[in-house]
């Protein structure tokens, strides 16, 4: 067996098994870690996949910056349990819940199948990649995101723009005296 | 099999040595700071007090291991042993030294650094924000209020410095167009004129401030080290912490202090190149270079004081991150221009 194909199937292995733990724990915070070695994992099939910038990227933005903010929310929240919503308290009926949650899991099923499909009959999944060459450079990926797809982009930084404003001006608190010296 | 065996040696060799410095750099912060406030610091281990953190570390080891009753067990061990193992990866990207032979002992030559990877100074970027995990589940584990405000500064105050950080890094691989930190410190090699340095830090000198101080804000260091800012928060985010997993957390500090002025030697002090001495020796230069910034560390600690948080969060904000901005593009106009 070569030792790729091994790579590939312990990191395989522990990306399933962390995702599934993710679900399994009781404890969020430990989920939320379960999460971040999950991505990991991730990353590691990546740099197999030679593209080690994809790889890196992942890290950075998934493992370390969004995954601290989930952390933190579920630090300040600190529940050590997690709500289940059978409790009469969150007054949802838990059967139509349930049975919601496994439509959707159904769909991204269903989404997952067509997206492989298609991807396979395009035979590259992005334009622009040299054939003998595999590793990826950065100013390739640049110069793609930036020229065919800019559009997307940018209206992607604007709604993640708007996001935050809006979550902002939902949360920030009026009428406090605003020359206190500590930041609210 | 040999080039194998040589890279074997190396990163065994370099693990080795993040472990010595540690244990260097604690007698080197007693020593400078006892002669800042005209003491003689550490003087009776050993001739003029070497041997005090051997000392230190037998003391560390033979210490109990508290644990609080109502932490969470496996991350409270978790936490130290991220920080450690953060700090020890981040190095293994980073080169110190040009190719060697070791004096023909091999066929070929082989690199002085762990691993030559591509996006080097992503993943130094990359590990750098796992540790701050290590200081977050630390804070949250142990239970304690003073542990948890500590991580939650550490980790405001790491995210927020990311990001002036990662500016000043984008300026240096605008001009040298490669993300691998051995081609970088090829491209700073020869001078200007026969008598200066082709080092980034001549041209990006801008870069060179932010990094530094976000480095020292990364790095958790005095003046910005708010996350164990004794009067207020007792020691921060390791309170809880006694005996080898507390040292872990010290040891992760002075590794990551390391690693930050060994990439800041590579991206702006032109890594091993330097006159008079041949390229075969050139880890001499890098070697006087990061202790350079070393000291300048330990002096900085002992000469400023502490900022107010808010002060820190204001600056971060609204002075370094605007400034590292504002070079990104002036050093991008200008190398479309020189290209053009």
């Amino acid at each position: 067996m070569p030792h790729d194909l091994i790579l590939f199937y312990a990191f395989a292995a522990v990306a399933v098994v962390s995702t599934l733990l993710v679900i399994a724990q009781a404890n969020p915070m430990h989920s939320v870690l379960l999460l971040i070695l999950s991505f990991m994992a991730l990353a590691a099939l990546y740099v197999l996949l030679d593209a080690p910038f994809v790889a890196v990227t992942q890290i950075i933005v998934y493992a370390g910056a969004i995954m601290v903010l989930f952390l933190f929310v579920v630090m300040l929240l600190n529940t050590p349990r997690e709500d289940t919503g059978d409790s009469a308290a969150t007054g949802h009926d838990s059967t139509s819940t349930r049975a919601f949650g496994a439509l959707l899991a159904a769909l991204m099923a269903i989404e997952l199948v067509w997206a492989l499909n298609t991807t396979r009959r395009l035979g590259g999944a992005l334009p622009g990649r040299a054939g003998a060459d595999a590793s990826w450079s950065v100013s390739e990926i640049g110069a793609i995101l930036f020229r065919n797809y800019a559009f997307a982009f940018e209206a992607t930084s604007i709604l993640i723009l708007i996001a935050m404003v809006g979550a902002i001006t939902l949360a920030g608190k009026h009428g406090v005296d605003r020359k206190s010296k500590w930041p609210s | 099999m040999p080039i194998l065996l040589a890279q074997l040696i190396i990163a065994g060799f370099v693990f080795f040595m993040l472990l010595n410095s540690a244990a260097v750099m604690v007698y080197v912060e007693r020593k400078v700071a006892a002669r800042i406030q005209q003491r003689m610091g550490p003087w009776l281990v050993g001739p003029r007090g070497a041997l005090q953190p051997l000392a230190d570390i037998v003391k560390l080891i033979f210490k109990e291991e508290l644990r609080p009753k109502a932490a969470d067990s496996v991350l409270f061990v978790l936490a130290p042993i991220i920080s450690a193992a953060a700090a020890f990866t981040a190095f293994a990207v980073v080169p110190f030294g040009a190719e060697t032979t070791f004096f023909g002992l091999l066929d070929q030559p082989v690199p002085l650094q762990v691993a030559d990877v591509n996006v080097a100074v992503l993943v130094v970027f990359a590990v750098t924000s796992m540790g701050v995990y290590g200081i977050v589940l630390a804070g949250w584990s142990s239970n304690s209020k003073y542990s948890l405000l500590g991580a939650l500064r550490s980790s405001a105050q790491m995210i927020s410095y990311e990001l002036s950080y990662g500016m000043a890094l984008a300026s240096v691989l605008l001009l040298s167009g490669s993300m691998s930190l051995r081609d970088i410190v090829n491209a700073q090699s020869g001078s200007w004129f026969y008598v200066i340095p082709r080092w980034y830090v001549f041209l990006q000198p801008v870069a060179f401030f932010i990094f530094m101080t976000a480095g020292v804000a990364e790095t958790n260091r005095a003046p910005f080290d708010f996350p164990e800012a004794e009067q207020e928060l007792v020691a921060g985010y390791h309170t809880e912490y006694s005996s080898m997993s507390f040292a872990l957390f010290f040891m992760a500090e002075y590794i990551n202090m390391v690693t930050v002025s060994a990439v800041a030697t590579d991206l702006f002090l032109g890594g091993w190149h330097g006159p008079l001495l041949p390229e075969s020796l050139g880890w001499i230069w890098f070697l006087l270079k990061v202790a350079f910034l070393l000291f300048f560390y330990v002096w900085m600690r002992w000469t400023l004081p502490r900022y107010r948080y808010d002060q820190l969060m204001q600056f971060g904000w609204k002075v370094l991150l605007p400034l590292s901005v504002f070079n990104l593009l002036v050093t991008a106009a200008g190398v479309l221009y020189l290209a053009a």
